[in-house]
This record gives structure tokens, C-alpha cells and sequence, in this order.
């Protein structure tokens, strides 16, 4: 018998701290898987940020560096310059890429730095405790917007992938979702081609993934997921944003 | 024919592989907990599994491992 799946060989063997039915796990495994496909595990350095993905550092099988809140593509830009030869991947979540590191996603993306960004899009603060977050949707309720969030005082929900896409440096942009098996096999194409234009010398490669927190959201892990499809997608709709390898 | 290993120490029994299943072969078990407290997930009838790895492909834990 053949195997058909099993752990990527980049992801280490260890139990990982997530929620159960978090779906960081899943996004995990297809960047493990895309650095196997690849066979780039001996030259990849991955950048950790500050949210639930902290500790990411113990579960790839790569190198890894723990970023400043926010300031992941940064370093990022560092470690790449300093070894180009390198593959160079940041992983953050929105709270982390969006909100307090906002400014460093914009201008790395301005630059078109040949790294891989995979942004987690979950509408929330998972880390510390369910809080609004920038891509928290009107009318959400949260910690912090317990009546819903109210655009009036709190703003809209920020379409990071559509503000990114303006910017004329980026190669490759594209949302994907991980709520059902088809968007995973999506998912997987997507971050694979992602760090495939990183080899190639491409340029500025960033995938946004829609992501659940059951947790926070208060719903099971498969409501969770459905929550994906009924909510966060027509508010964020899936697609390629920028691809200039196929004239986008 | 296919077959399901699972490393049932790494379950948190959230389930979406049981949603995942096209067969539903898959249920969490009510009679055991693996050592952190969760209930693993099983197979009813392993000879009916297609190996389709739908169930590996939606575990957030690579719980499963698939052959065929």
C-alpha cells in the first residue's frame, strides 16, 4: 500500500497547542507540505509572530525566528537580504499583520521583497481572549465589541489582499479559505505556488487564509467552519488578486 | 482498499474529520479518552474506507495517516 497522506516531513512530531478544531493546524501542515514539495526544508527560515501562531517556532521543522509583534516581514527582509539564497516565510495572524504591523506589511509589500507571506485571517484576537480585531466584521460581537462591532465608532473590517493588490511591487496575492476540503486542496495550490515564486526569484509572493477560532467565536469547530462560508467569505470574497505571472 | 492509522495521542476530538468523511465511517469514541482527556477518533468499518484522505485533509493535528 501506498501512502496517500500523512504528517509533511517539515512539521515537526509534536503535539501542537491549538484549540481543537483550530484551524492554524491545518494551515501548518500545507506550508510543511509546500516546503516538502519543494525540498527547500534545509534552506528555510521562517519568521513567528505575536498571537496564537507564537509558538510556531516549535513546530516547524526549519528554522525559525520569534519576530516583535507586528514586525515579522521585516525581519523577514533582514534574514532574506543577508542570505538570499534562503527561503524566507513569515506566518501572522491578523491582529499581529493587520493591526500593529500594518505598516510593515504595506512597506514590505511596496518594496516587492522576495519573501512568502501567509496571513491568518480568523476576524478576531485569539491569543488574548476573543478581542475586535481590524478584520473583525460590522456587527461581530467580541470582548471589546459586546453590542457588535459598530462602524459609526469602530471603522469597517480592512480587506487586506484588495489594499495589498493596489500596490504595484507584489507578484502573487490570493485569498484562500480552509472551512472545507475543496479550499483546502485551493489552499495548498496557493501556498505552494507562493513559496515556488520565492524560489524562482519572483518577488513578493502573500497568502491570506481564512481561518476559524471556534473558541472565541463561541460556535463548535464544524459551525465554526460554516461561519466561514455564510460570513467571513461574502465579506471577504476568495480569488487571486495579483498574479503577474499570468498578467494580473 | 484503504486504511487509517490514527496517532490518537494527537487528537483533540473537535470532530471535522467525522464531518469530512463522504462515508461516514468516522465517530469520536464514547467509550475511551486518549491521556489528554479527549475522546480519539475511530473508524466503524474499516473495510468500507475509500482512502479518499478527505478525514487527513480537514485534521487540524495530522492525526491520520491514509494508505490505499
Amino acid at each position: 500500500m501506498a501512502v496517500v497522506m500523512d504528517k509533511p516531513h517539515a512539521l515537526l512530531d509534536v503535539a501542537r497547542h491549538y484549540c481543537p478544531g483550530c484551524t492554524h493546524g491545518i494551515v501548518h501542515r500545507l506550508v510543511a507540505e509546500a516546503i516538502d514539495a519543494l525540498g527547500i526544508e534545509g534552506r528555510t527560515i521562517g519568521v513567528a509572530p505575536v498571537g496564537c501562531s507564537v509558538l510556531a517556532y516549535d513546530y516547524f521543522a526549519c528554522d525559525m525566528i520569534e519576530a516583535a509583534h507586528g514586525r515579522a516581514p521585516a525581519v523577514a527582509t533582514g534574514v532574506k537580504r543577508s542570505l538570499p539564497e534562503n527561503i524566507v516565510f513569515s506566518y501572522q495572524g491578523d491582529g499581529d499583520l493587520a493591526s500593529i504591523g500594518l505598516c510593515e506589511t504595506v512597506s514590505t509589500a511596496c518594496r516587492g521583497e522576495n519573501i512568502t507571506v501567509i496571513f491568518i485571517n480568523n476576524a478576531i484576537y485569539g491569543m488574548t481572549g476573543g478581542q475586535m480585531a481590524p478584520t473583525s466584521l460590522v456587527g461581530q460581537v467580541t470582548q471589546t465589541s459586546p453590542y457588535g462591532r459598530n462602524p459609526e465608532t469602530q471603522g469597517y473590517p480592512i480587506r487586506i489582499s484588495e489594499l495589498l493588490a493596489t500596490l504595484d511591487a507584489p507578484q502573487y496575492i490570493e485569498r484562500v479559505a480552509v472551512n472545507n476540503v475543496k479550499n483546502v486542496r485551493a489552499a495548498k495550490k496557493a501556498i505552494e505556488k507562493a513559496f515556488r515564486n520565492q524560489v524562482e526569484g519572483k518577488g513578493f509572493s502573500f497568502i491570506e487564509v481564512l481561518s476559524s477560532c471556534p473558541t472565541n467565536w463561541g460556535m463548535t469547530p464544524q459551525k465554526a467552519l460554516e461561519w466561514i462560508d455564510e460570513a467571513m467569505i461574502p465579506q471577504y470574497p476568495l480569488g487571486v488578486f495579483r498574479d503577474k505571472e499570468a498578467g494580473k | 482498499m484503504a486504511k487509517l492509522t490514527f496517532r490518537e495521542e494527537y487528537c483533540k476530538g473537535c470532530g471535522l474529520c467525522v464531518n469530512a468523511c463522504p462515508k461516514d465511517l468516522l465517530r469520536l469514541s464514547n467509550t475511551r479518552l486518549n491521556r489528554k482527556g479527549h475522546p480519539p477518533v475511530e473508524i466503524a468499518e474499516p473495510e468500507k474506507c475509500i482512502g479518499c484522505a478527505s478525514c487527513a485533509i480537514m485534521c487540524p493535528d495530522c492525526v491520520i495517516r491514509v494508505e490505499k
